[in-house]
């Protein structure tokens, strides 16, 4: 029966039976009555914009992607890709300067890298943070991520050597947050993976993910980079090497992303990018194995950030985490955290992402964790910020908890 | 990935049987495409017509409250049905005739409640009825935006519920029942009961579309105590393809795990039917997508159906072909680490609203037959 394949619809909206389960886990749609729910602004939506383009909606912007509508979906609707295809097509407004500061990570991480200590002063001020909330529309209560004085990128050159002299290899696609942001979590990964014999080396520049640009109305600037990124990563994996990522976000977009909403195909390397947490969780299933300390202790609350519970690969995380011998594991029941990237920087969404992740933050401070464990970065600014607890990837536990 | 058991569906029946399992100390996965039928439940049991004390401790330690009571109880659209074991939301009556003057309270734009139906239906009975709608500022919103569901009335309720009460005491006058829409308890079930007691007559929550508030409710709470319990939920995920040697199935595949796959020594099949998409159908036959099991349904597609739109349709009464133990059969032949439970077996007819019953009873009997056959193994 090829009529059925003939006629599958554009991320399935056709399979949609109006049964509502989505806008029972959409988390916008509780916090912001602007919204018109995934529902509508999906399947529905979608029936009338192949009408007549008039019927796009602009409170489509309040989707914040985080693709619990496709996970709740019995019929397999791709809700979340309806409503970003359709703002990257229907969209005709430019985006505001400020969106276009915030989608470009990797340029703004270039720029503020060599004045880190300076950058990281100056957005600490109350003033600083008036001054953007008034002229950018960047909310001032939020916290900004801190910038580090040297990229991940020349720290690991440096080791180059060392590290290809290990049996096994592997690629690191480490993103905007390790390079510029936050190298420590590069160099735990690195450390974890010799610890299992496995030498760590860059990409041939990778440029950023470009899941900001995507949900910032730069869809053509993200396909430029989808299409670089695919070519880098597919000379690692015509070397054999598997390509891991830190990034739960950075993985769904390079995996999803990319042929779903930017056309850009990335076969050839799809199922050779990895979660780290899954490679290594396959290298002790296969028979490696870890040291870790004695006496070590920790109680650990586990959020599994959206992007990952889309990929359905939290287990691995999971099953890491509790592996550890002295950790007191608890996995937090699966809520977003409101953030989502760039979205809770902006000014008309800072009360709704607190009042998204509220649920969320009162359960961390229930269980009161020495730590909250999860791979995203947003997530642990969020998380970080709201609760006052510290938030660290898994892969930075295991290394902490290694011998 | 190695587990004990590993369940495909996640909906009430893959839920109990992994709590079950997981309560037996057994290390289970749940694979599950999206949500279930529980975001359609009615609160009621209907073919579980006995009491059940295994279902009522399994529930009271998820913290979901069931009682039970021969009776009937009140349908969305005005009529009435035979019920016992029910959740605490629901009314259970003797007779259909429950009071004499009944006031109907809905939300202003509130289109998934059928006031006017109800109160034919109780008219019908010899009942008094009077529709009144509370205009709420709370809900303006959701209105003007169009998406004012049961979920979005429900998050408004569990903040304000006591105001709603407050305004429902003004509009009583000589009625001795409220009926409410069934919006109230999303995250705390005990509002139901509070609004109970501050209303001075009898409340009686019905059902409105989906998805149903203490449907929802419930299958939050199976998922919490299922992970609470050491289980792991897959929520999203597919079942695509099993692998099996000799009749027994070691591992399945499944769609975000693509090459990583998933052992175990038993398998439960709990997909649910050919709206859950258990069983997929095209104009010739209908198939069962993972294993290709038997299904029990004639040749000739003109028995498939019932020209009476209404009438009882076979095509709800095939599933997949099991021995008695609950092992579902393959080529005539019964595998014998695949268990079938659910809708997945047929005969779940929404007339008779056998669902939730056949998925618990086959739930726990296939439990029974694991926890039996690896204890005769382990004697072994």
């Amino acid at each position: 029966m090829k009529l059925q394949e003939y006629t599958t619809s554009a991320h399935n909206f056709e399979e949609c039976m109006k049964c509502t389960v989505c806008t029972a886990y959409c988390p916008v749609l509780q916090v912001n009555p602007l919204y018109p729910g995934p529902k509508q602004a999906g399947p529905d939506g979608e029936r009338l914009r192949l009408k007549d383009p008039y019927f796009f909606n602009y409170a489509l912007k309040y989707c914040l992607n985080c693709k619990r509508c496709e996970v709740a979906c019995p019929s397999g609707v791709k809700v979340a890709d309806l409503i970003q295809s359709a703002r990257i097509k229907y969209d005709t407004h430019p985006p505001k300067l400020r969106d276009q500061i915030l989608a470009s990570t990797d340029f703004m991480g270039t720029l503020a890298r060599p004045f880190a200590p300076i950058v990281n002063a100056v957005t600490d001020l109350g003033v600083t943070k008036k001054v953007l909330d008034f002229s950018l529309d960047i909310d001032h209560r939020r916290t900004f991520p801190k910038y580090s004085g040297r990229s991940f990128e020349s720290w690991l050159k440096r080791r180059s050597k060392e590290q290809a002299a290990f049996p096994e290899q592997v690629a690191y696609f480490h993103g905007c947050y390790v390079n510029y942001n936050y190298p420590q979590l590069g160099k735990d990964l690195v450390k974890v993976l010799n610890a299992l014999g496995v030498g760590v080396q860059l990409l041939d520049k990778e440029k950023c993910c470009g899941i900001a640009m995507i949900t910032n109305g730069m869809a053509r600037e993200a396909a430029k980079h989808a299409t670089h990124n695919v070519e880098v990563l597919g000379k690692a994996v015509s070397q054999g090497l598997k390509v891991v990522t830190t990034s739960s976000t950075c993985a769904l977009t390079i995996r999803d992303e990319y042929p779903e909403l930017l056309k850009v195909d990335n076969s050839a390397v799809r199922d050779s990018l990895l979660m780290a947490t899954r490679f290594i969780y396959e290298k002790l299933e296969q028979g490696a194995t870890l040291r870790f300390k004695s006496g070590y202790h920790k109680k650990i609350a586990y959020h599994t950030p959206c992007h990952l519970e889309k990929l359905g690969w939290g287990v691995f995380s999971e099953r890491l985490l509790r592996m550890i011998p002295g950790v007191e594991f608890t996995l937090l029941p699966s809520s977003c955290c409101g953030i989502s990237g760039t979205y809770g920087f902006k000014k008309e969404n800072y009360e709704a992402s607190q009042a998204i992740g509220q649920p969320l933050f009162d359960q961390i401070k229930t269980i009161h964790p020495d730590v909250v464990a999860c791979d995203c970065e947003t997530c642990k600014w969020q998380i970080e910020m709201s609760t006052g607890y510290p938030v660290l990837n898994p892969i930075s536990i295991l290394a902490e908890a290694l011998e | 990935m190695k587990f004990d058991t590993v369940i495909m569906g996640g909906g009430l029946a893959g839920m109990v049987a992994g709590i079950a399992l997981q309560q037996a100390g057994k290390n289970t996965a749940i694979v599950s495409m999206g949500q279930n039928a529980l975001h359609f439940f009615s609160g009621t049991f209907e073919s579980l017509q006995a009491p059940s004390e295994r279902l009522a401790e399994l529930f009271s330690a998820a913290g979901i409250r069931v009682h039970y009571r021969e009776g009937v109880r009140l349908m969305p659209l005005g009529t009435f049905k035979e019920a016992a074991l029910s959740l605490d939301d629901i009314d259970l009556f003797p007779t259909p005739k429950f009071g004499r003057r009944v006031l109907i309270v809905n939300f202003l734009g509130y289109h998934d409640f059928f006031s006017s139906f109800l109160a034919e239906g109780l008219e019908k009975q010899g009942m008094e009825c009077r529709i009144r709608f509370l205009s709420l500022p709370e809900l303006d919103n959701a209105k003007a935006h169009g998406e004012m569901r049961s979920v979005q009335i429900a998050r408004s309720m569990d903040r304000i519920w006591e105001k709603v009460a407050q305004e429902i005491r003004l509009l009583l006058k000589d009625e001795d029942t409220v009926i409410l829409p069934q919006v109230f308890g999303l995250l705390d079930d005990t509002i139901p009961g509070r609004i109970r007691q501050a209303i001075p007559a009898r409340v009686v929550f019905a059902g409105t579309m989906p998805p149903s508030i203490p449907g929802v409710r419930t299958q939050m709470q199976l998922r919490r105590r299922y992970e609470l319990l050491g289980g792991t939920f897959l929520m999203g995920d597919q079942a695509i393809r099993a692998h099996e040697h000799d009749g027994v199935v070691h591992s399945i595949a499944t769609h975000n795990l693509d090459a990583h796959y998933l052992e175990a020594r038993n398998f439960i099949l709990a997909t649910g039917g050919l709206y859950s998409k258990g069983l997929v159908s095209n104009p010739f036959k209908i198939t069962e997508p993972i294993l290709d099991l038997d299904i029990d349904q004639p040749q000739d597609r003109n028995e498939w159906y019932n020209p009476t739109f209404a009438g009882d349709q076979p095509y709800m009464g095939y599933g997949v072909k099991t021995d008695e133990h609950l092992h579902a059969v393959k080529d005539g032949v019964a595998m014998q680490n695949v268990y079938a439970i659910g809708s997945i077996l047929g005969n779940t007819r929404p007339n008779l609203g056998s669902g939730a019953g056949l998925a618990i009873r086959s739930a726990f009997a296939a439990v029974d037959e694991i926890l039996r056959s690896t204890s005769e193994q382990s004697e072994i």
